[in-house]
């Protein structure tokens, strides 16, 4: 009995915990929200933020781009040519990385690189009490160190998003027509073709456009909510991973569903 | 104007269940030094952070300048705020900024001054504590002395009325925790501030302090001039000033019987 009551006591005691961090997010957000118009009289602030998190992700960015429009190239070309209709693999590529991969991958790799960068460097503010030296000089680190990291992440991501798709269709070329020899004209005519902007790529972007802001918004709550410990910053930079990963793959099902008229 | 720039009336603070302070009483006049002497965990950061009106007392009111500080709005707590000058205790130095930039930063953030005119006020600060010449030097590149006074220099940066130190002898060495104690006294009387500081270095604090609280278990135990807690033959005080091991304050924290803990078999 006395188990039965643990037991449930646990679920209870995670299930308000997980709603109370759900408000307490929702606040920061608002707050974070209060300061993006006065942050962005601040453009200099906002372009240090830019170059941490997007800047320094392009390396990431553009070498899993190329490799994963390279297997999606052999993985296409092996399906194709089964129908007999490997010209088709420019739209393959092309639609597979501009719909889903380009935004998804890129989000994953986001939280993985600069998510946990900015969890991990404000929960370290926080614990050297750096945060609340700002607080004491009449500085809101509100204002002044998250919002121009949200500024940063949400117009970082579909330019990375964009790039993503890019190097990942020249890497899905470079197997598909140098190595295995399908004509360069069909791969791009294909795709020229049957690539609509309006729904493909727009698309694509707004679903980066919303992973950037959720993404960007879980690293700033995690840090800004880490416990100053260094046990309390390792978890909280966890946390923003499996949040943020989660997040988008439930965001990115939820997205599709709008976007395409079964 | 009041002659006290700071007083606590009656403060009671408490984290859940625990009460911190019970009912503390002080006064900080004008232009003197003050010292909030205690042993660990008896509270004296957080009286900081209460008369920084980062925290809201559970009774009583902490008022800086005749106003109180928790009933404030944020612009309002915030231009209090602008009159206060805070070193932590480990600095609290940005990062990612460098000594210039770290003692620039509140005249960045509050004044339209000209680049021209920060550079010389960063120095002016910088050359008070010693170190105008690791201007461009980071905040990893600094010893923990030298770190404490780039964080004074910003503090000042400003020119506040109030000038609050928390534990600012921590970690010192001799010839460091000697040119903070100096500079503590000399920046208060240049400034025409008031200064607050909140440690437990005895032989320091005595040197410089104009009058000494001694805060334990949430309640002010004794206080006075140096000459006069010299003198105290009150027990808290006298085992503090000379470090004795047992006295008021137990060495031992709240245990049951050592034989029976002892002889107990732990349950495997």
């Amino acid at each position: 009995m006395r188990r039965m009551n643990h037991f449930f006591q646990a679920i209870g005691h995670r299930m308000i915990n997980g709603i109370w961090h759900l408000g307490a997010g929702g606040r920061l957000f608002f707050y974070v929200a209060l300061y993006l118009l006065e942050s962005i009289k601040r453009p200099r602030l906002i372009i240090k933020e830019v170059f941490a998190t997007g800047v320094l992700s392009l390396l990431i960015v553009i070498v899993s781009a190329f490799f994963v429009g390279m297997v999606l190239g052999l993985q296409g070309y092996n399906t194709l040519q089964k129908y007999g209709s490997s010209e088709a693999i420019g739209v393959l590529v092309a639609l597979s990385l501009v719909r889903e991969l380009g935004p998804v991958v890129t989000a994953l790799l986001f939280a993985g690189r600069a998510g946990t960068a900015i969890t991990a460097e404000i929960g370290l503010m926080r614990a050297t009490e750096q945060l609340s030296a700002m607080e004491m000089m009449a500085v809101s680190p509100i204002g002044r160190v998250l919002a121009p990291r949200f500024w940063a992440g949400t117009i970082s991501m579909p330019i990375l998003a964009v790039l993503f798709s890019m190097i990942g269709i020249l890497g899905g070329y470079f197997v598909a027509v140098p190595v295995i020899g399908v004509d360069s004209g069909a791969f791009w005519s294909q795709m020229q073709a049957n690539v609509d902007f309006q729904e493909d790529i727009i698309n694509g972007v707004i679903k980066s456009v919303v992973f950037g802001v959720v993404c960007t918004m879980i690293a700033l709550f995690e840090g800004y909510d880490a416990p100053p410990t260094a046990e309390g910053v390792s978890r909280a930079t966890t946390r923003t991973v499996v949040y943020s990963s989660l997040a988008v793959l439930g965001l990115d099902f939820v997205l599709t569903s709008f976007m395409i008229n079964v | 104007m009041a002659d006290n720039l700071v007083e606590i009336n009656n403060l009671s603070f408490g984290y859940k269940n625990r009460l911190l302070h019970k009912g503390i009483n002080m006064v900080f006049p004008r232009g003197k030094v003050v010292a909030i002497m205690g042993g660990s965990g008896s509270g004296k950061t957080t009286l900081l952070r209460l008369i920084g009106g980062q925290l809201v007392p559970t009774k009583g009111e902490v008022l800086v300048d005749g106003e109180i500080v928790h009933q404030q709005s944020r612009e309002k707590l915030y231009q209090i705020r602008r009159k206060m000058g805070m070193l932590f205790q480990f600095g609290a130095l940005f990062t990612d900024l460098s000594v210039y930039e770290n003692v620039a930063f509140p005249l960045r953030e509050h004044t339209n001054l000209p680049e021209s005119m920060i550079r010389d006020f960063v120095m002016l600060k910088l050359n008070a504590v010693g170190l105008r010449g690791a201007y461009h030097l980071m905040p990893a590149e600094l010893s923990g002395g030298m770190a404490r006074r780039v964080a004074l220099a910003r503090a000042v940066a400003l020119d506040p009325s109030i000038i609050m130190y928390d534990e600012p002898f921590a970690g010192l060495d001799p010839i460091s925790m000697g040119v903070v104690c100096n500079l503590i006294r000399s920046l208060n009387d240049a400034l025409g501030a008031t200064s607050i500081v909140v440690t437990h270095d005895v032989h320091e604090t005595f040197l410089f302090a104009d009058y000494i609280y001694f805060v334990s278990e949430g309640v002010v135990v004794a206080e006075g001039t140096p000459d006069q807690l010299k003198k105290s033959k009150m027990p808290f005080v006298h085992q503090f000033v000379h470090g004795e091991m047992d006295g008021p304050v137990p060495f031992h924290y709240p245990a049951g019987d050592y034989r029976q803990e002892m002889l107990r078999v732990p349950a495997l």
